[in-house]
């Protein structure tokens, strides 16, 4: 990225801390991003590798007691790491804006779904229930939610999960936000309701200008939707890159094991799946040395002293690892899966 | 046994719940299905397909409201559960939820155990504690855990060693047909290649019947020989895996495949469904799946078509299957 030109959030060195027994222990550490205007970048990492972390994190929503915020998080160069919390509720929900994986947990219950898009709009604009309302109606029908007028005086409860979604979509863009944060927004989500949630999300860059941070598990999702990916390992960065880039030619052992243990829906199906073997540490376990040594097929002395620093490999790649450094770096994944019938 | 019977048989079967003000939901709406031994059926579709509910009543977790539920050629849909008891240990199930199916309480070795304490040996006699712990230190090796996992309580593992734990108890008595409900859909993906892997290995040391329940086709057709296709309560589309999710015959099979993210970059995404699944509650009039499929006609919204085979070995509920001649361009 050429440095004149100034991302939309510019993320460096984010570490997130708890304390546990007496020390601190890192749920994130030292992960740095940066997320352009209209670019959809997918952060991605199994349960505990601290995406969802990183994400309340920049939202502020952290407030365990003793939980230590350290880095720097820039929002149109705005700080948003220690932002007083009056600054940053102005900023939330009307610039930046999260989806939430549970769309039933995140709405309350007692009111319509109209009532609480109505109450983000009011919040953050002056405008009159009626025009408040109006909007709600329109931002429902962008989102293609049948019958909009009659479905804002519904009860969450009472919409299907795809719709519930969909609701929650609009109630984030409801104040045109620069940047949406989605947390695993399709993960309760059937295939066919996904296909159209994800292509919902796709088709806001050009329709809002906005940009997404979509935090996934499913390599499916990143590779449809992502132009940019991060991998996180245990509260750490993998690698990260265009994500044409790390399907074809991932650099860090992590994640070809992760692509190549997804079975494939088309062409041969091999008798066994890669699977790699063990678990990843939690945070208090993690290892002095690299995070995914444990389980690396080429871990070697180099790999156990400290964690390796983030190198880059090529325009845009950047993976943890020392294999590249050390002249042999992991071959470009076979296309097997490259064949759609 | 006769390897010509089916271990399992559901003859339309129907699983019927009453609502308030007189309404009914069909969860499972007049299935006919057989599994032979040694087959691995993979039962997939959407949430509120009535995949699940099909699964518990083939155990008779569930009572059926209609139609019969054969085990090894045995009518079973009407046993009383003390007549059904001996017949238990030959049919098991394994859980989506690992740890809700574990009791938080006891020691994994105490859980593996109780089955083995309730049901006697084939000869009819108690099992003594020494063939009990043999059999314990047996189960663990086979599903890949140290035996000192015996000693511990299930909030000492992760959900993918709780998942093998709960397929250890699952195949305590030696079970002949296993139900597996979503049994890795909780897990990261390495973990879930471990699990998917071990039941691969499991049916080849065993030689298992299987039937999984699952959402995930990728997961299903690494996993199954067979795969049958479920919508709003019914099998819409059955047959040998490859040949119904590369070349199906219905168009709710289709978009199924095609709405699966593949990951692959530059894959052309694909959305043929718009909306969402009808309630079962008020299911449409004809073919339950014309209200979202693109290639509906008149007749699909006033006739129900039934399952009927298209090829030998490949049955779809459609009136104009795809790849047939009456294909709508």
């Amino acid at each position: 990225m050429p440095a004149d030109r100034m991302p939309l959030l510019d993320v460096r060195n984010l570490c997130v801390s708890v304390p546990a027994n007496g020390g601190m222990i890192r749920l994130v550490e030292n992960v740095s991003f940066c997320v352009d205007e209209a670019e959809i970048v997918g952060l991605v990492g199994e349960s505990g590798s601290g995406k969802s972390v990183t994400a309340m994190a920049l939202m502020g929503l952290i407030d365990s007691p003793g939980v230590q915020v350290r880095g720097s998080a820039r929002f149109r160069g705005q700080e948003l790491v220690g932002m007083a919390p009056r600054a940053l509720r102005a900023l939330r929900g009307r610039d930046i804006a999260m989806i939430f994986q549970d769309p039933m947990t995140a709405f309350t219950p007692v009111y319509t779904i109209g009532w609480q898009i109505d109450e983000q709009i009011r919040a953050h604009e002056r405008l009159s229930r009626r025009a408040a309302r109006a909007r709600t109606v329109q931002l429902l029908a962008e989102m293609g939610v049948p019958d909009p007028a009659r479905t804002a005086q519904r009860y969450p409860h009472q919409l299907s999960g795809g719709l519930r979604q969909r609701a929650m979509i609009a109630m984030a863009l409801s104040c045109n936000p620069t940047l949406l944060i989605a947390d695993e927004p399709t993960t309760a989500l059937d295939v066919t309701v996904q296909a159209q949630i994800l292509e919902l999300l796709r088709g806001l860059r050009h329709s809002h200008g906005s940009s997404v941070l979509l935090i996934t598990h499913d390599m499916g999702v990143v590779a449809q939707t992502c132009a940019r990916t991060l991998v996180l390992y245990s509260g750490r960065m993998a690698e990260s890159g265009p994500t044409s880039t790390l399907f074809a030619r991932p650099a860090h052992p992590y994640t070809a094991a992760l692509l190549d243990s997804i079975p494939p829906l088309d062409g041969p199906r091999p008798p066994r799946l890669p699977a790699i073997a063990g678990l990843p540490p939690t945070p208090r376990e993690r290892p002095a040395g690299c995070a995914f040594g444990p389980r690396c097929a080429h871990v070697h002395a180099t790999c156990l002293p400290a964690p390796p620093a983030l190198a880059s490999i090529g325009p845009g790649q950047q993976a943890a690892c020392v294999l590249p450094a050390e002249g042999t770096p992991l071959p470009p994944r076979a296309t097997a899966q490259a064949t759609r019938p | 046994m006769n390897p010509s019977t089916p271990v399992l048989e559901l003859r339309d079967v129907r699983k019927t719940y009453r609502l308030p003000r007189g309404q009914k939901l069909k969860a499972v709406d007049g299935i006919s299905l057989r599994v032979m031994p040694g087959e691995m059926l993979g039962l997939v579709g959407e949430s509120g397909c009535g995949k699940s509910t099909l699964g518990r009543c083939m155990l008779r977790l569930d009572d059926v409201s209609s139609g019969q539920v054969l085990f090894e050629g045995r009518d079973i849909t009407t046993l009383s559960e003390r007549k059904l008891r001996p017949l238990r240990p030959g049919m098991q199930m394994v859980f989506q939820n690992s740890t809700a199916a574990l009791n938080p309480c006891r020691r994994i070795g105490d859980l593996l155990a109780e089955p083995l304490r309730v049901h006697p040996a084939p000869d009819g006699r108690r099992r003594t504690s020494a063939t009990i712990t043999a059999r314990l230190h047996e189960l663990m090796a086979l599903v890949g855990l140290p035996a000192s996992a015996l000693a511990r309580y299930p909030h000492a593992f992760s959900g993918g060693q709780r998942q093998r734990i709960n397929i250890a108890r699952a195949l305590a008595l030696s079970p002949r047909l296993v139900v597996a409900d979503e049994p890795v859909s909780a897990l990261d993906v390495s973990v879930q290649a471990q699990i998917v892997n071990l039941f691969a290995d499991l049916r080849a040391r065993l030689g298992l019947t299987y039937v999984f329940v699952a959402h995930d086709l990728a997961v299903v057709r690494q996993i199954s020989t067979r795969v049958a296709v479920m919508y709003l309560g019914a099998i819409v589309e059955c047959g040998e895996t490859d040949a119904v999710l590369h070349a199906p015959a219905h168009p709710y099979t289709a978009a199924l495949t095609a709405a699966v993210p593949r990951p692959v970059v530059g894959a052309a995404p694909a959305m043929l469904l718009r909306g969402d699944v009808p309630s079962p509650v008020n299911r449409p009039a004809g073919c339950r799946f014309h209200t979202r499929c693109p290639q509906a006609q008149a007749r699909c919204g006033v006739e129900e078509p039934l399952l009927r085979a298209i090829r030998p070995g490949h049955e779809a509920a459609c009136h104009y299957p795809l790849g047939g001649e009456h294909r709508k361009v």
